[in-house]
């Protein structure tokens, strides 16, 4: 019997109305596993906000998501159209986000920020015109 | 805790074994076994809504008799502000408070009397506490339940100070052993309740070491001994009301946070509604609110199963009837010093979960996994669970077997038959 156990979810793009779907079932399954609330929250928010931003810049993408008794990474991969600034990208407040996706409510630029602030390790490799894969992983144990 | 006091129960002759009530539960707390309806008590939260569905009224809220009274020298009634929305052409409070007296009660002391001091201790709370903004309402006991079982994260969040029943409670007792001299025990104080979420509260409290209230009263058993006696009240109502617009506001949903005397707040109503704004808190969507009012019931306390009237409606009455009522009538200054703070941590209770530690979760999660891709998705309840995951569930922590899917058991009796019939053939 494997000690680990794989999830893979799909984002479709551009429903909001779907946006969150993932994370919010990750949650619960975590919450059922007896994971510790506050890896919890780190999980739920980090891939919150990565599902969001493939909602709004990536045209979707995928979400694997693989939890261990050590930790639980995330694997959010999209064809979409790559970062071009990656720093930049990670700045507070800056932002790509078109009008109408501001108006919604979205697009503070707090995106890859918080992602990073919320996992214990980040990785983007993102190529123009091709993609990005963001990985981020939270420890179970601090 | 650890003793999960539920005042829902089945009354077994009744119940027919349909799936209506397993498919309600919020919390998939219920399944069918054996043709009839089983609560897991560690999972439900008492927001009735399988009393409210059951087509059988094969559930009911456990709360106390009338006869509850004789046990005491001494009673005092503590109507829920929701009680007065109930009654058609009501003008004046003291009409009903006065028909308590005349029903046997000694004395009364308003819910939304203490739910005003309520309202004045949160209001500084609140201010003082901006670190943990947006603070949680913690009156509807539902809803506290809820956050405690699933809601780690935000317990931190959830308003420590006592329910305006347990404040007015503790009130009464004070006052009635000052006016009659009598030990504590002779003294009955009794909830007039429009839910059934209470007297679990009362059995077993959250964020209080004990209950003061001594017995509960359904406010639709209520309901007709007053009318008869109200009329009797009309024309010369005793003065017992202590409670103005802010108190009686409580009875229905938006009446808490709007006593805050905020805008800064969300009021959300009805179980999947709260669930909803819970998951969305806790994901950090919401910033900045200062105050969440929440109540299981759609429409607030009014909406409560025990209760009578249409619950919007009620909403109208008790509108109606503070119309002309100042704004409050109790005051912290007037004298009235209890300690109206929690005195017990609420800790969180996992009783959802899959294995005693990660690895055995991270096995029986897989194995729910699998069961999951097994079974026809139709979550169609004949299994006695409310869907296939919870099925799923149920088998991986052992007291369900696959074979209880009516879809795979008939697949499994065809595989039977063919392979009986291949006998038959090679004989």
């Amino acid at each position: 019997m494997s000690d680990t156990i794989t999830m893979t979810y799909e984002v479709p793009a551009d429903d909001f109305t779907r946006a969150g779907e993932a994370s919010s079932n990750v949650k619960s399954k975590l919450k059922k596993m007896g994971v510790d609330p506050d890896i919890i929250r780190k999980v739920s928010i980090a891939m919150y906000e990565g599902e969001i931003n493939m909602v709004i810049h990536a045209c979707g993408g995928t979400i694997d998501v693989i939890i261990s008794p050590e930790e639980i990474e995330m694997i959010l991969k999209d064809q979409g159209p790559g970062i071009e600034n990656i720093e930049l990208a990670m700045q507070a407040g800056y932002s790509t986000a078109p009008d109408n996706i501001r108006t919604l409510g979205f697009g503070a630029g707090m995106g890859l920020p918080n992602m990073k602030k919320y996992s214990d390790e980040m990785n983007i490799e993102s190529v123009l015109g091709v993609g990005t894969t963001v990985t981020m992983k939270v420890k179970m144990f601090e | 805790m650890g003793n999960f006091f539920t005042s829902v129960h089945l009354k077994e002759d009744l119940c027919m074994g349909c799936i209506n009530c397993i498919k309600r539960c919020p919390t998939q707390a219920i399944r069918v076994r054996n043709g009839k309806a089983v609560i897991t008590k560690e999972f439900c939260i008492d927001c009735g809504e399988c009393i409210r569905i059951c087509p059988h009224h094969a559930k009911e809220a456990t709360y106390d008799s009338p006869e509850i009274m004789k046990k005491y020298e001494y009673t005092v009634a503590l109507p829920a502000p929701s009680l007065y929305g109930q009654f058609n052409h009501l003008e004046d409070i003291n009409i009903v408070l006065t028909a308590l007296i005349k029903m046997g009660f000694d004395d009364v002391f308003e819910v939304s009397g203490a739910a005003e001091l309520v309202s004045e201790i949160s209001r500084k709370y609140v201010m003082e506490h901006k670190e943990k903004w947006p603070l949680i309402s913690t009156a509807c006991p539902s809803v506290v339940r809820l956050i405690q079982v699933r809601f780690p994260n935000l317990i931190e969040h959830l308003l420590p100070v006592s329910a305006p029943v347990d404040l007015a409670a503790a009130l009464a007792r004070e006052k009635a052993m000052k006016k009659t001299g009598l030990p504590r025990e002779k003294i009955g104080i009794i909830f007039i309740s429009p839910c059934p979420a209470k007297m679990t509260a009362v059995k077993s409290p959250i964020g209080l070491d004990h209950s003061e209230i001594d017995g509960v009263l359904a406010i639709k058993e209520v309901y007709p001994i007053l009318l008869p006696l109200m009329k009797q009240s009309i024309d010369d109502p005793q003065e017992l009301r202590i409670s103005g617009r802010i108190g009686i506001g409580w009875g229905s949903t938006g009446g808490e946070a709007g006593s805050l005397l905020s805008d800064n707040y969300l009021a959300a109503d009805g179980i999947e509604n709260v669930i909803k704004v819970l998951e969305d808190l806790e994901d950090q969507k919401f910033d900045q609110l200062e105050f969440i009012e929440l109540n299981a019931c759609a429409g607030g306390c009014v909406g409560g199963v025990l209760t009578v009237e249409n619950p919007y409606l009620a909403k109208v009455k008790l509108l109606r009837l503070r119309k002309y009522l100042p704004i409050a009538c109790s005051h912290i200054s007037n004298g009235m010093d209890v300690d109206s703070f929690w005195n017990d941590e609420v800790k969180y209770e996992p009783v959802f979960k899959l294995g005693k530690n990660m690895k055995e979760s991270i096995a029986n999660m897989s194995r729910v996994d699998e069961l999951c891709e097994k079974f026809p998705r139709l979550d169609c309840g004949s299994c006695g669970a409310p869907t296939c995951k919870a099925l799923a569930e149920d088998i991986v922590r052992g007291v369900a077997k696959e074979q209880d899917c009516i879809h795979i058991l008939r697949d499994y009796i065809h595989k039977l038959s063919d392979e009986l019939s291949k006998l038959d053939i090679k004989k």
